[in-house]
């Protein structure tokens, strides 16, 4: 591990002896999940309970005529057959929209379709029995008539006169424009030696989490309270959208979030049949269940990218890059996806672009458009993989027309590490990052000089392999600047709060949810450090807005460094009330005791005091043993959020390494190495794996993915036979490393680390493809890169 | 619809007696007839993995396959090969490699972890990858799994030895 910087706080929670940070310590509670014991929503069953199955349109934009539902209704095992109208005094519509994305427009959307259908796979009515194979036959037999609208398919025409508006009273298809200036642009083009232009395409792909979205609404009349299950990261704003949108009060409702079959940014949003089976518990005054099946996650689950972006780069011989300019343009679907909106990635890639590197000279614009397909919205990495791919495409292009190392390019204009703090051309502000240090690392790990040379011998014999590489900067632990300030109910802040239970041991409550990232662990591994007891005493609470401080949860790669360090200010909040305790129990000076593995201890010499278990038996039980005018407080509550900074840029590089059979067009990885500078590391093996996981939904995205799409709107490839996710054995081995940059704007120094990974990885393959094909004078700008884009650009086919 | 079929089999070594429609897949039988929420419905198409099960010694996706087709015959959950201690080892390297995130692939993972190592003392990375290349994983990037395998498959070799 290298660290370019320590904190000079001489007594740190990392200097603690028998501290777990930075210790690669197994998660906590596994055995749960291994043994098949886990509690997922699509396990859960309530008293009563019915199941909801949605009748959604086959149609991506049509007139609602007439809906039949007098069959259905007599179907054995139905309970309702609601329609759009019939749910409308239950729930109400919503915009999604955010007043810091100036311009942003939508149009009201319902949790099932009234009058119109604009995607295929929209709800129009729900059908609810006693089992979902009832319900499924009860949908069979609804009958819907249709009168089919002009389907708006193709972003790149969205706008044109002659394109239907698909929301009359917007105006027009353009959902949000953004243009950004700064610098000399056309000075800094004017005095480039060379300038590269190139359209970069990205297909439009899904999240297909393993389990599908899932939600039980169990609404109690009797106590006017409603209980969702719901796999959600993000359940203080699903409380707010849900109370909003029915008519009630958040203390009214309670969400619960269990174990969570995988999210990756699919399951931070609110969906309309989400809503619609919450307002059917309402209507129904029973829980209500539903499970999406493979065939609706695709047409309903968020879809994401699906940008074509047109990238400029001049740079001077000598490989300094002069300016950067982009103009992307993508679209999201027939509405901006509530509430986080869908104009996020849009931003993200004007933000973005270029952030590496020196130059300040930036151009870009960004369009995002509406049209008759399922909604885009925020997905694992939003925006990194689009401008990481355009910046270190461009970068590569402008090295080759120059004749320059793609290496040594990236030496000459990435941001100095003893630059900071900085901003880029797009206004990020930068801490502390670590490029150069990051990018030595990666030569080291991947023998760059021996790859290149057995690059060269290879291709004596007609294989052809090449290395890409591809640095990048991620956003995390961002502030009320993501959400908050565009009047989102979405929080930015989390709370922590711990107490010493009877017995000792530790209870902690935390905002930050779990989907298996680790939150639990790191959290575990935060109190138990701090306090100074072993990790299996402390319990860690999540998922439940019941039991939970108020707080965001875990998205944008945020749980360990704004949830972590509430978790950290609570325990030494805590701690220091536990010593005020033993200290007046035994007579001492607080400062000279400590607690070492459940025991307050000597702090000088470690002597053993009095133990956790024993200070508890007297505070609970026999406090009239206590002096007079002590009040102990076992229990401590701090909340954390990042106020200097708006977003804690983290940043690394990537490379892989692969091999492109010009014969037949298919690829294949040979390895793939990431060094990543999350700040401080909690615990380094749950931070590989997120990176690891992170690379291979890059990957998929670089390769497989893509929900395709024919010119009526129709998704063609809506299973997982079609659409092609990656398995075991056509990924690589992946190396990670790391960079140590913490942010000082926290105690505890931890950034965020869960999406880095997928940030660079479709950059890193095609940067590789276009070097491994460079005999061939062939450049590719399109993902996925299938066997038929690869032999079509060979002109082989 | 077609009546109730009177089904009998073994599951995880008890005996289960039950009236089951025809058109019952065994994933939704094991789930919501036997209450075994360890067998994970994903895809409902057989490309997932998920709801792996062992059907007669053999790995089959229960997705595929009827309830009334194991009649007579023997299935076993990984409820059934946890109790049994069959897979401990194998959850043990899981857990000490953090083969698993969400959890959900986990089960049918074991499932077909275990059906190689029953078949191959030393499998090597690669025969690996390809056993378990119809478990679908969107977590961990497929590379602790293959680790944890890797690293039984050594444990159980040297505690043969």
């Amino acid at each position: 591990m290298t660290l370019p910087s320590s904190k000079s706080e001489p007594l740190s929670i990392l200097d603690r002896p028998n501290s777990y940070i930075g210790k690669a310590v197994p998660r906590p509670n596994l055995d749960r999940l291994m043994q098949g014991r886990g509690q997922y929503v699509s396990d859960i069953e309530l008293a009563r309970m019915a199941h909801v199955v949605y009748v959604r349109s086959p149609h991506a934009h049509a007139r609602i005529t007439a809906i039949d539902v007098t069959a259905a209704k007599k179907m054995p095992g139905v309970i309702a057959v609601v329609t759009g109208k019939d749910l409308a005094g239950i729930i109400t519509p919503w915009i999604g929209v955010l007043s810091h994305l100036k311009g942003l427009k939508s149009a009201p959307q319902h949790a099932i379709a009234i009058d119109r259908v604009c995607w295929q796979g929209e709800a129009v009515a729900a059908v609810v029995a006693s089992n979902r194979a009832l319900a499924e036959d009860g949908a069979e037999a609804v009958t819907v008539e249709y009168e089919e609208l002009e389907a708006v398919t193709d972003m790149e025409t969205a706008l044109d006169p002659g394109t239907p508006v698909i929301h009359a009273s917007l105006g027009d298809n353009l959902a949000f424009e953004r243009v950004h200036d700064a610098g000399v642009v056309d000075r800094a083009f004017a005095d480039a030696d060379e300038v590269v232009e190139a359209d970069f395409v990205f297909g439009r792909h899904t999240g297909v989490t393993l389990e599908p979205r899932a939600v039980v609404a169990d609404w109690n009349p009797a106590e006017a309270r409603l209980t969702i299950y719901q796999g959600s990261q993000a359940p203080h704003m699903v409380q707010n959208i849900a109370a909003r949108h029915l008519g009630l009060e958040e203390r009214q409702v309670r969400v619960v979030c269990k174990d969570v079959g995988g999210s990756f940014g699919i399951k931070v949003h609110i969906y309309a049949d989400e809503m619609a089976t919450y307002a059917l518990s309402k209507l129904l005054r029973r829980p209500v269940k539903f499970v999406a099946d493979r065939v609706e996650s695709f047409n309903t689950d968020i879809h994401a990218r699906d940008h074509r972006c047109r990238g400029k780069i001049g740079v001077r011989r000598d490989g300094t890059i002069l300016a950067f300019e982009i103009d992307d343009l993508t679209g999201i679907g027939p509405y901006s996806m509530y509430p986080r909106t869908s104009a996020i990635e849009a931003n993200q890639v004007v933000n973005l672009v270029g952030g590496p590197y020196v130059t300040q000279n930036y151009r870009a614009r960004a369009r995002v458009v509406f049209q008759n397909k399922n909604v885009t919205c925020q997905y694992r990495a939003v925006g990194h993989p689009i401008a990481c791919s355009v910046t270190e495409g461009l970068v590569d292009l402008a090295a080759m027309k120059i004749g320059m190392d793609p290496v040594e390019i990236r030496r000459r204009n990435l941001i100095a590490d003893d630059a900071y703090p900085c901003s880029s051309p797009a206004g990020l502000r930068f801490e502390k990052l670590s490029h150069h240090a990051s990018l030595t690392k990666l030569m080291q790990m991947m023998d760059y000089g021996r790859l290149r040379a057995d690059q060269t011998e290879l291709r004596k014999k007609n294989i052809h392999r090449g290395i890409g590489i591809a640095s990048f900067i991620e956003v995390t632990n961002p502030s009320a600047a993501f959400y908050g300030v565009g009047g989102a109910k979405i929080s930015s802040q989390d709370g922590v709060a711990v107490r010493l239970d009877a017995q000792g041991s530790v209870v902690c409550q935390t905002s930050i949810t779990e989907q298996g990232q680790g939150s639990e662990s790191l959290t575990a591994q935060i109190v138990g450090s701090v306090l100074g007891v072993s990790m299996e005493r402390v319990r860690v609470i999540l998922g439940d807005t019941d039991n939970t401080p108020y707080g965001g949860g875990t998205w944008a790669s945020r749980g360990a460094g704004i949830g972590g360090e509430a978790a950290l200010q609570a325990t030494k909040v805590l701690r220091k009330n536990i010593l005020e305790v033993a200290a007046a129990i035994l007579q001492a000076n607080p400062a000279e005791l400590d607690i070492a593995d459940g025991v307050v201890v000597n702090a000088s010499d470690g002597a053993a005091r009095i133990e956790l278990r024993e200070l508890a038996r007297i505070v609970y039980f026999r406090p009239d043993t206590l002096p007079p005018g002590v009040q102990p407080e076992l229990m401590a509550t701090r909340h954390y959020v990042p106020r200097e900074y708006p977003f804690a840029f983290t940043n690394g590089v990537q490379a892989t390494w692969l091999e492109v059979d010009i014969d037949t067009g298919f690829i294949k990885l040979l390895k793939h190495w990431v060094v990543e500078d999350c700040g401080t590391i909690i615990n380094p093996q749950l931070v590989d794996e997120q990176i690891r996981g992170g690379v291979v939904q890059g990957l998929g995205a670089a390769l497989f993915e893509k929900c395709i799409y024919d010119e009526r709107g129709q998704l063609t490839n809506a299973n997982m036979a079609d659409y092609l996710v990656p398995m075991s054995c056509e990924m690589p081995d992946i190396d990670v490393g790391h960079v140590v940059s913490p942010t000082s704007e926290s105690e505890l120094g931890a950034k965020g680390a869960g999406e880095a990974g997928t940030a660079g990885a479709a950059a890193a393959v095609s940067n590789a493809v276009n070097d491994a094909l460079r005999p061939f004078n062939v450049t590719i700008t399109e993902i996925p890169l299938t066997p038929q884009i690869v032999l079509t650009a060979l002109g082989r086919i | 619809m077609t009546a109730s079929i009177p089904i009998s089999l073994e599951v995880n070594g008890e005996r289960v007696e039950a009236s089951v429609l025809p058109r019952l897949n065994l994933a939704d039988f094991i789930r919501e007839h036997l209450q075994l929420t360890g067998t994970h419905v994903g895809c409902e198409h057989g490309v997932c993995g998920a709801c792996t099960v062992r059907v007669n010694g053999d790995i089959v996706r229960s997705c595929l396959m009827l309830a009334v087709q194991a009649h007579g015959g023997s299935v076993q959950t990984i409820e059934g090969l946890s109790d049994s201690g069959e897979v401990a080892d194998l959850q043990g390297a899981f857990r000490e490699r953090n083969a698993l995130q969400c959890g959900y692939c986990t089960p049918g993972m074991l499932m077909a972890a275990q059906d190689l190592l029953k078949l191959q003392a030393e499998p090597s990375r690669d025969e690996i990858r390809e056993h378990l290349s119809g478990n679908y994983c969107r977590c961990t990037g497929y590379q602790a799994i293959i680790d944890a395998v890797e690293t039984t498959a050594g444990q159980r070799r040297s505690r043969s030895a």
